[in-house]
Order: structure tokens, then sequence, then C-alpha cells
């Protein structure tokens, strides 16, 4: 294999690893500070691609010009995050925070469920598309290979934007180190005035959101079909627990090593390309049973 | 003369016994049992198929059902798992009395609902299925399919492959990685052994089903430059692959073969370029250069269209030859039995040999219970008339010549195939017309 070809195959392993880290990451947030491991999150990613199809698909139908695409991504996915997650934080997981973990998978994966319903009632079962937004981009020749800006600048650029984003809200801002301190211990951040429950529901806004951008942009590049959100939940979990669950850095650095096991997977051994993630997941957790990213915890009296 | 008079009670009796298989009285209504993906990705393809089965039976009630009696379709989602389907089948055969079960769009569950269905004596029309193993590894009494299978679909994109681009040494596949894609793929690659032995294969990719990218796949066929691509994805799948491949030039690098793309071109809208051969398992195509001006075609199109926006793609026409091979099963059973409603013996013997005229083609019923039917393909082309690419450098391929013959096994069969089929008579050709 030419070192050429190993370059191209690390591009697209790029492109890929940065689409999953955008939904992994919001599910791993999500279980950082509410400690819900949200099936449903598959649903949020869905939604959001459906979404902003639509709006895509309505903004061409009234002559709009494409670039207008982008920020309509950014507004459906922070729309679907805040309407559709919100009200399932408010009306349903705030009941079971603290309950069992089986429960909480339970409760996910009915309102994954319901979710995937609707969307077959909203959007009906014909597949969604709307590629204008990648085309709108152009390509571009890499050792005689053409690529599509969208999928080799744009979405590793978001991801990379989202990952130093993350970081600088949850350190730098005060509202970011009261999602912090309620992660590290909940009863002494409520003594000392942080309100649990609005960061709470903040935070799902936040990860719901951040699953509905992932489908946002993979919109312009998939055909939208029911069943999109159970591919994505199951992958973003890999990279979850590859990760360590709640790990920010780690999600990136574990959608990373997907995305180019998958790609080299593609290159020199295509029987194993459905297989590695998962068995990236398995080595890694086999040497570190609480994923890569994970610091032991000091055990509360 | 008392053995004489004995003998003519028994057989008396006997005939008298008989009689309820031979006749029986009309029920009140027929119900039939339609398995269709209502959920999953394969919904694309069961919904249009529930549509298109819910327009035709309208149709029939219209005009006083099948013979006088109304049909009343009931559905089971075969999404929800092939357990699941087995038990809502059996439920539908034994609590809601459907003397008809149609089922079922994947291979998977048809394999599945044969032996059911012969265990619960129900008749089963495979309306969608394509695994050609059916009937050739199992012999069903209750199970008739009522269109073609892989072999003959796959044999025919060979044959028109051969034909436009005799040329080819290179090819790549890229299949959806489950029973479907790697059971085409080994057809193909049989009959490509046979008709071009020299012919190399250079990448064999086999995505996950539902794949949402496919970049790295396209990147690796940009650079090995195959001369031809080949991809029996469906669906969603198909539609992202061509889309990714189109937005980075591979479609116009390679010649693209895609024998289930009829179910995409609408939706692939002006993705598709010129140029790529294009397939629809069966002669299944709203513009049919033979019978796109019939009345009934005109009717359907437009019928359906009004109800779901679209235009019909090929499981509406499997579901069309279902129901169509239905209705004239239970009427030649019918006229057997003197007027009589038939018994479901007497309309699963009807099936072998019928031959019927679908929206389409003509369809008939071997003596193995397989379906034949005529097998169409042909090559992209652009036109003002349609947003989307049509069919052009049409090729019509009869059943009888592409399917592998009864008793026989497709793999060995296409392991024999001999390069005058590409040219045979009986092709019959078309180009676009408007």
């Amino acid at each position: 294999m030419p070192p050429d070809m190993l370059f191209l195959a690390a591009l697209d392993g790029i492109a890929y690893g940065s689409l999953i880290f955008l939904v992994a990451v919001g599910l791993s947030l999500i279980f950082g500070v509410l400690g819900v491991l949200n099936v449903a999150h598959g649903s949020f990613y869905a939604i959001g691609a459906y979404v902003a199809a639509s709006a895509v698909l309505a903004a061409a139908g009234m002559g709009l010009p494409t670039w207008l695409a982008f920020p309509l991504f950014l507004i459906s996915a922070i729309l679907v995050g805040v309407v559709v997650g919100g009200a399932v934080e408010a009306l349903l997981l705030r009941r079971i925070y603290g309950k069992e973990e089986v429960l909480q998978l339970l409760v996910t994966f009915a309102v994954f469920m319901i979710l995937e319903d609707a969307q077959k009632v909203i959007f009906g079962v014909r597949p969604l598309f709307a590629n204008a937004p990648m085309n709108w981009l152009g390509t571009v020749e890499v050792f005689g290979i053409y690529y599509t800006n969208y999928q080799l600048i744009l979405i590793p650029l978001v991801a990379l934007a989202v990952l130093v984003g993350l970081r600088l809200f949850l350190r730098r801002t005060s509202f970011g180190r009261a999602i912090v301190a309620v992660t590290q211990d909940r009863e002494a951040a409520m003594a000392m005035g942080i309100n649990a429950t609005s960061i709470y529901l903040f935070t799902f806004m936040i990860g719901a959101s951040l699953a509905a951008l992932g489908g946002a942009l993979s919109s312009a590049t998939t055909s939208l079909t029911p069943g999109i959100g159970s591919g994505m939940i199951v992958l973003s979990f890999a990279v979850a627990a590859t990760a360590g669950l709640g790990r920010i850095e780690g999600a990136a650095v574990a959608a990373l090593m997907i995305g180019l096991g998958r790609s080299a997977a593609v290159y020199f051994a295509p029987e194993f390309d459905v297989l590695i993630p998962y068995l990236i997941m398995v080595a890694v957790l086999l040497i570190k049973p609480e994923g890569l990213f994970t610091t032991l915890q000091t055990r509360k009296v | 003369m008392a053995i004489k008079g004995s003998a003519v009670a028994v057989f008396a009796l006997g005939a008298l016994m008989a009689l309820p298989a031979l006749a029986q009285d009309k029920p009140k209504e027929l119900v039939v049992g339609v398995a269709t993906f209502l959920s999953g990705p394969a919904s694309v393809f069961g919904v249009p198929g529930k549509n298109a089965a819910d327009l035709f039976f309208e149709e029939i009630n219209a005009k006083g059902g099948i013979l006088g009696v109304p049909v009343k379709p009931v559905y089971v989602d075969e999404g929800a798992g092939t357990n699941q389907l087995i038990s809502e089948y059996r439920r539908v055969v034994q609590d809601q009395g459907a003397q008809v079960m149609f089922g079922a769009i994947s291979s998977g569950s048809c394999n599945a609902l044969a032996p059911v269905a012969e265990d619960l004596k129900v008749v089963n029309v495979m309306w969608d299925c394509g695994t050609q193993t059916i009937f050739e590894e199992g012999k069903w009494k209750y199970s008739v399919r009522t269109q073609g299978h892989a072999g003959a679909e796959m044999m025919a994109t060979l044959l028109y492959l051969m034909k436009v681009k005799p040329d080819f040494k290179t090819i790549a596949v890229v299949n959806q990685d489950y029973a479907w894609g790697r059971e085409s793929w080994a057809l193909l690659q049989a009959g490509l052994k046979a008709l071009k032995p020299d012919v190399k294969v250079v990448a064999e990719l086999f995505p996950k089903f539902g794949a949402p990218d496919f970049s790295t796949e396209i990147t690796r066929l940009s650079a090995l430059r195959p001369d031809v691509v080949i991809s029996t994805s469906w669906g969603g799948d198909l539609d992202t692959f061509v889309q990714q491949a189109a937005a980075r030039g591979l479609l116009k690098q390679s010649t693209f073969v895609l024998p289930l793309a009829e179910s995409s071109m609408e939706r692939l809208g002006n993705v598709m370029p010129e140029g790529v051969i294009v397939g629809s398992r069966g002669d299944h195509y709203f513009l049919h250069p033979k019978y796109k001006n019939t009345a009934e075609m005109q009717g359907f199109v437009k019928k359906y269209k009004d109800k779901t926006g679209v235009y019909p793609i090929y499981p509406t026409f499997h579901m069309n030859q279902a129901v169509t091979g239905l209705v004239k099963a239970y009427e030649k059973a019918g006229a057997a039995a003197g007027g009589k409603w038939p018994s479901k013996e007497q309309v699963i013997a009807a099936f072998e040999g019928l031959e019927f005229k679908s929206l389409t083609g003509t369809i008939t019923i071997r003596s193995d219970h397989q379906g034949l039917e005529d097998q169409m393909l042909g090559t992209t082309k652009r036109v003002p008339e349609f947003p989307f690419a049509v069919y052009d450098k049409i090729a019509l391929y009869p059943g009888k010549l592409v399917t592998t013959p009864v008793g026989e096994k497709s793999l060995d069969w296409f392991a024999k195939v001999k390069p005058e089929l590409v040219n045979d008579k009986s092709i019959e050709t078309f180009d676009y017309v408007k």
C-alpha cells in the first residue's frame, strides 16, 4: 500500500470519526452530568437530521440561496435539542434520576421507540434527500482523488469547534463550572446554591442538540430512512464506552480511533469493516475496563 | 350383489367425504394477511407495497370481490423480527381466519414462513422476496412465488453488462453486508467466471447494512479505477452511495451497475447522471416501453401518484402480480370446482401452470411454484420531461431465458452459462421514447 493511499485512508477516517464524535460527545456529556445512559440519544440524531433536511428542502423550494442551509443546520439542531430534548428531560427523565440503571435504560429505550414511530408519522418512510449543501461546497483534489469539502473540511472543523467550545464552556464559564460541580458532588453543589434541576435540564438540551447537529450535518451526505438513529446510537455507545463514559476529550480520541480503524479495515481487510469499532472497544476495555480516559474515583464515605 | 352394493356405498361415502375438499360454502369475506415491512429501513419498500395492496384490493372489492367474496387485507409488520413475524402470521391465520397469506419482502422472512405455511396449510404467496434457494432447496406445497428470483435478476444484469460494455477488464463490488448482498454477488461471480474468466475482481466491499457513509469505499474505488462498479444495494443505502459517489465524480470514472436502482431513480433526482446501468427486479417500470400507455398502467400510475405523491416503484408492481395471481388462481380453481368456492388446496393447485397478465409483462408459475417474469435493464438518460433520470437502451429479457430451469440450482446453472445467451434472439430492445 503506497503512503499516499494511507494518507487518503486517514482523511476518510477523520471525516467519519468527526461525525461520530459529534453524536457520541453529547451522549457522554449527558452521562457524565446526569448519570443516565440515554438510548433515546439516537432519536435526537435522527430527528435532527429529518428536521434539518426538511428545512433545507423547504428553503430550496422557496428559492432561497443554498448557503442558508448552514445556519439552518444550527438552528434546527438547537430547536430539536431544546424542544424534544427539553421535553424528554422535564417530563420523564427527571423522575428516574438515581434509580436503577436498568430502569433508566428501559425508559430511554421506550422513548427511543416512541420517537421512532413519531418520526414515521411526521416525516414518512420515504427516504429524504437533501444533498445541495454538500454539492454547494464543491470538491478538492488530493493525490488525484476527489473529496467533498463538506466531508473533508466542514465536518471535522465543526467537530473541532465543538470539542474546543465544550472545553472552554465547562472550564471557563461560571455555568460550565456549575455543571462540573454538580457532576462531582450534587449535594454539595446544591448546598452552595446551585440549581441542579436547571443544570440537568440545560445539560440534557446541550447533549441532545449535539446529537441533532450530528444528524443535521449528516443529512447532506446521507439518505434519511427509518432506523438511522439505531445505527448511530450503537456506534456512539461504542465510542463512549471506549473513551470512558463522561469523558469529552476521550470521546474525541475514541471516535478518531474508530474512524481510522474502520478506514484501515476497508483498505486492508474489508471483512472487518463492520466489526472494527467493536474490536477496538473490546481491546480497550480488556486493558482498561473503565475506558481510556477514566481516572479512578475516590469513594465517598 | 351384496358386495357390489357395499362397494357402491363405500364409493358414495368416499365421494361425499371428498366433497368438502372439492367445494365449500362461500365465506363472508376472504381475509388476506400481508406481511410487509412497516417499520425499519426496509419500510421504504414495504409501505409502497402496502399502499399498492390497498389500492388493488379496493379495486377488486369495487368489482364485487374474488368470486363474489369481498377481500379484507390484514397487515403484519415484517420489521418486528422473524420470531414475532411468525407468531403474528400464525395469529392472522388461526384467529382471524386468513385463507391466504402474502409473505414476504425479506428472503429471511420467506425462508422462515414457508414451513409455517405448510404447517398451517395456508396459501402463501411470496410477493417480493428474491432468494433463489427457496424452491431450489425446498419443496413447498402451500407456497408460491408470483415473481422472479435473484438468479433471473442477476443473470439479466450480467447479460446486459456483457452486451453494452463487453470490453471491461476489472470489476469491484460494493454490496450490503447481509444475505442479499452476499448471495447476489456469489451469483454474479459464478456467471462472470463462465462468461468472462479473465476479468479481475479488484475489490469486494461489504459495508454494513444501513451504513451512513461510504467515503472510504469511494476513495478506494477512485484509487483502484475499476472499469465496472457493481452494487446490488437498495433503499437508503443505495441512495447514499450514489449521492456520495456522484459528488466525488466516481460515477463518471467507472461504469456503474445498479440492478435495484429503479426504486431510487425518482429520489435521486438530478444526482443520477447518464450512463449508469440500472435494473428493476423484474420488468417493473412505470415507463415500461411496451406498457406505459396502456389504460391499466396509466390508471394505476395516476391513482398511486395521487395517493402517495410519487411514482410507483417495483414493490408496488410485485404486489400487483401477487394480487392478480391470486384472483386468477381463485377464478381457475372456482371454475374447476364448478363455480363453488374452492378449497385452499384447489387454489394452490390452480397456481401451477397459471399464466396471467400483470401491469407489465405476463407471469407464468412453473411446476416448482416459481414465477417467471421478464427482466428489464437500461442505461440512464436525462430528459426534459422528468426531473430524474429515465431508462434508455432498454433490454427486455424473457423470464424463461434468464431463470434457472426447474430442478437445477442457480449457482450451478450460472457456472455453465454460454456467451451466446448475450445475443439471444428473444431479447427485445427499446430506446427511450417520450
